[in-house]
């Protein structure tokens, strides 16, 4: 594994590569090695000895680092000034049975958001500027480091979520947030997942500002918060801010869902605790090969896509994003094609094989099949940042 | 008319071919869906940046993505320019024609096709203006977040074509953190559709790529928005302060402090002149800048969280501050802000620039530009969204004076390169247009605008959309 220590290190290698016509894997921590379709390449190149914050000022709520930067690292210098990344990326560690250091630079590449993405955005959204290395070893500087900027094709946007495939990240600038003062979760029971669906819905119509919506079935319900969830289904909504606002929002949404189920509340600590648990997928951190899919679809379509598949495979599932993802395991084969016909069926939206044997990997398309006139498009778009296709050819698609 | 900005040369094998070009177009589209008669051409010659007009060859107004998609590839297959237009409110000239290009307007496409409060999404026709999504949802208890300045008349489709803001994007982010998904045609005429109810994207975020891309890459025809529930109430405080740094500060510091406002609005000195005397809102007039500070929710959260900014505020030697008990009060103190542009416009004809700064330089740009803009001999009032580094400098000039309309053009120049060198952008919501094409060298290399341009190829490499935009006309691939 090659780690460049500076940028135009890094843009040799890449240039060598490209006139050599020398495959190349991108990679920050590789906490996420096994994401995407199974490619061979030459070489990996990894960011990671391209690491520190190079600005930050907490005043601004922007914060520019090189994006071999530990997250860890990140996290702890935004803490020290109580502020955050909204988007919450989540550690794919547990659920991939991977090791290494997650860095901010793979966070952004891969697009990681957590459960406060529906109100927050993802990833995408709080990146403002990037360097990277396209495909023939150039230094390209896209967006910026303010909030609103519209100068420009947004290049920013195209290469967060293209899981190294676009070019070479060296330096992410990125808006971050307070801390909220505190947060309180409602918790109703008993729940099947279509009156769970109903709840949420009606949880986030009310101006009550819902920053966590998700939805625990019997059979994950124990492995969150060492089984202290109260008996049933559990459908948990987040509230987040000042205090005096939380409180008052607070009973505002309990009196609208106690009609649902019966309410209980957690504290701040639990709260914590409990959406890590939900952003790390913690009840598929199982040390196993089990096929594991994130799916996204719109919160209403998640429980009947669930219900539909039962029918036919055995799926264990749980919801976050107001039932909008569902993280699904499967109990054996993947299911993919009954997966995306139904996905189609319901309205569309997409199934990423997050996780799965190497022999279901090769067979297996990770990412959502394309239509065509959109994968050609896409094909174009590659073409122009890495006209060689140096960069993981085929990974996502 | 100015002169300074260049457009593309008319392509002599589109003048050449003029009125079979009609003809041909009037074969895919209904009669009342075209427009070639120089005297009907006249509405569509310029945009809302008026001192540059062309008129176009034709004006096509679909009623479907069909439509659309028909005029498209016949104009790909002769490469025809099109210029894509929504209400025709560009502050940057993004919607002025050439005399080439048949301009694609889609004001005909304006119906709501669904909306699914269980989804909390909305999907509409591209030509469906912004605030007619909030006005539909509204008695609903939803709205639909991002809120130009021109929301009575701009669309969608051009919102997304320029990633339009509005006062509350410092809340709820700008169009592309709003929009979920679109329908939209290529250039060669095929329809594809990106995103929909669901978030992200299942490959490359093309629909990120889209969102701001000044109608280079194809024509939105439908797209599918986030809405949000509305909130209970919202109230405004009022802070004069005797410096604009003190303001400045101020600012930062409410940001920092965990309160997130729904909108943060600044005025100097000159702007809360202009706009006392023609609103009489009661404005200050012994102090330098003016803060108007908006926060939502529940009266109890609205008292908790003004009692905060107040606290702030006070931090900051704030010298006024009007809280408001009533609705009659807190129209008042908008009044004033919501009739800055009118305002203005009574005493002198204006520029409006656009470029964001850091907020940490805001005081430093404010002062730097009331010295750039004295330096040519003219007057500036800011009036901007602070929370977001958002500037809107209004160089006043008169517009019947062509010497005194180039040194405007000029001070903008520097105003907005001045954005650019403190860490900040050309634009935060107006866009590139035609306007600060050829200054985009200022914020970018010319490797990062090859690649910026080699990615517009993928979708249009004829360079047939919208042309005279965006990138400067010399050292085009």
């Amino acid at each position: 594994m090659l780690t460049p220590h500076t940028e135009a290190d890094a843009a040799y290698v890449i240039r060598t590569a490209a006139t050599d016509g020398k495959t190349l894997g991108l990679c920050g921590g590789n906490t996420r090695a096994g994401f995407g379709n199974v490619t061979e390449t030459a070489e990996t190149v990894s960011s990671r000895a391209l690491s520190g914050i190079v600005d930050y000022d907490p005043a601004e709520m922007v914060v520019t680092a090189r994006s071999g930067t530990p997250l860890a690292e990140i996290e702890a210098a935004l803490a020290a000034n109580r502020q955050m990344l909204a988007f919450e990326p989540m550690d794919h560690r547990g659920i991939m049975g991977t090791g290494g250091e997650p860095t901010i630079g793979g966070v952004f590449a891969a697009n990681v958001s957590g459960p406060r993405r529906f109100v927050s955005g993802a990833a995408r959204d709080s990146l403002l500027g990037i360097r990277f290395i396209n495909g023939k070893g150039e230094v390209i500087r896209a967006g910026g480091r303010v909030m609103k900027n519209v100068t420009g094709l947004d290049l920013v946007k195209l290469l967060a979520g293209s899981h190294g495939t676009l070019g070479f990240l060296t330096e992410v600038t990125f808006r971050v947030l307070p801390v909220p003062q505190t947060a309180e979760t409602i918790v109703i029971s008993g729940l099947d997942d279509a009156g769970a669906a109903k709840a949420m819905a009606a949880a986030l119509a009310l101006p009550v500002e819902v920053s966590g919506a998700a939805h625990l079935p019997q059979t994950v319900r124990h492995r969150f918060l060492s089984g202290s969830l109260p008996d049933g289904e559990a459908t948990v909504l987040r509230l987040e801010g000042l205090a005096a606002s939380v409180s008052v929002r607070s009973e505002k949404l309990a009196a609208v869902m106690q009609a649902f189920g019966p309410i209980a509340r957690l504290d701040a600590d639990e709260s914590r605790t409990l959406w890590q648990e939900i952003r790390d997928v913690h009840p598929y951190a199982d040390n196993s090969q089990k096929p594991l899919w994130r799916v996204s679809v719109a919160p209403s379509a998640g429980h009947q896509l669930v219900a539909a598949l039962r029918l036919e495979a055995g799926v264990d599932a749980f919801y976050d994003w107001q039932g909008g993802l569902i993280w699904m395991r499967m109990e054996a084969d993947p299911e993919a094609e009954l997966l995306r016909r139904f996905i189609r069926a319901l309205g569309g939206g997409h199934a990423t094989l997050v996780r799965a044997s190497a022999t279901v990997r090769t067979q297996c398309p990770a990412f959502e099949p394309q239509p065509d006139a959109v994968a050609q498009l896409s094909a174009r778009v590659k073409q122009k940042l890495d006209p060689g296709g140096i960069f993981s050819p085929g990974k996502m698609g | 008319m100015s002169e300074a900005i260049q457009f593309l040369p008319p392509r002599d094998s589109v003048m050449s071919r003029r009125a079979a070009i009609v003809t041909d177009l009037a074969e895919l589209l209904p009669p009342e869906c075209l427009v070639h008669e120089a005297r009907e051409l006249v509405p569509f010659e310029t945009d809302a940046f008026v001192s540059y007009r062309r008129l176009p060859l034709a004006v096509a107004l679909p009623k479907t993505t069909a439509q659309v998609a028909a005029v498209l590839k016949y104009c790909h297959r002769y490469g025809v320019p099109v210029v894509p237009r929504g209400a025709g409110t560009s502050l940057s000239g993004g919607a002025i024609p050439q005399e080439d290009a048949v301009v694609l307007c889609l004001s005909k496409m304006a119906r709501i096709l669904e909306l699914d409060y269980a989804n909390r999404t909305a999907t509409v026709q591209a030509g469906v203006t912004n605030l007619s999504i909030s006005e539909a949802v509204g008695t609903d208890g939803f709205f639909y977040a991002p809120d130009p300045s021109s929301q009575l008349a701009c669309t969608i489709g051009g919102n997304i074509g320029m990633n339009s803001g509005g006062a509350h994007c410092l809340k709820y982010g700008v169009t592309t953190n709003n929009l979920l998904g679109v329908k939209m045609v290529l250039v060669d005429g095929a329809v594809i559709e990106l995103g929909g109810k669901h978030l992200d994207a299942s490959g490359y975020d093309l629909l990120g790529l889209i969102c701001g891309s000044e109608g280079q890459l194809g024509i939105v025809t439908e797209a599918t928005v986030r809405l949000i529930a509305k909130p209970e109430g919202a109230r405004p405080v009022l802070f004069g302060f005797e410096a604009s740094e003190a303001a400045g500060a101020c600012v930062a510091d409410i940001i920092a402090s965990g309160i997130i406002p729904v909108a943060i609005e600044f005025m100097d000195k000159p702007a809360i002149e202009i706009c006392e005397a023609f609103a009489h809102a009661g404005y200050p007039l012994d102090v330098a800048a003016l803060l108007i500070v908006e926060v939502e929710g529940s009266e109890a959260e609205m008292d908790a969280m003004l009692q905060s900014i107040v606290e702030i505020a006070r931090r900051h030697q704030v010298k006024t501050v009007r809280e408001c008990q009533s609705a009659t009060e807190a129209a008042l103190i908008w009044k004033g802000r919501k009739s800055a542009f009118g305002a203005t416009g009574r005493i002198a004809d204006y520029i409006c620039m656009d470029g964001t700064v850091p907020l940490s330089k805001l005081s430093y740009v404010l002062n730097k530009t009331a010295e750039i803009v004295e330096s040519f001999g003219l007057r500036v009032a800011n009036v901007f969204h602070a929370g977001d580094g958002n500037m809107h400098p209004l160089i006043l000039f008169n517009a019947n004076d062509p010497a005194d309309a180039a040194k405007a053009e000029a001070a903008g120049n520097e105003i907005l390169k001045l954005c650019v060198d403190a860490g900040g952008c050309l634009t935060g919501e107006h866009g590139v247009g035609i306007e600060k094409r050829d200054l985009m060298r200022h914020q970018y290399s010319e490797v990062d605008l090859h690649q910026q341009m080699a990615v517009r190829a993928a979708f249009d490499e004829g360079w047939i959309m919208n042309p005279s935009k965006v990138f400067p006309l010399d050292g085009r691939a």
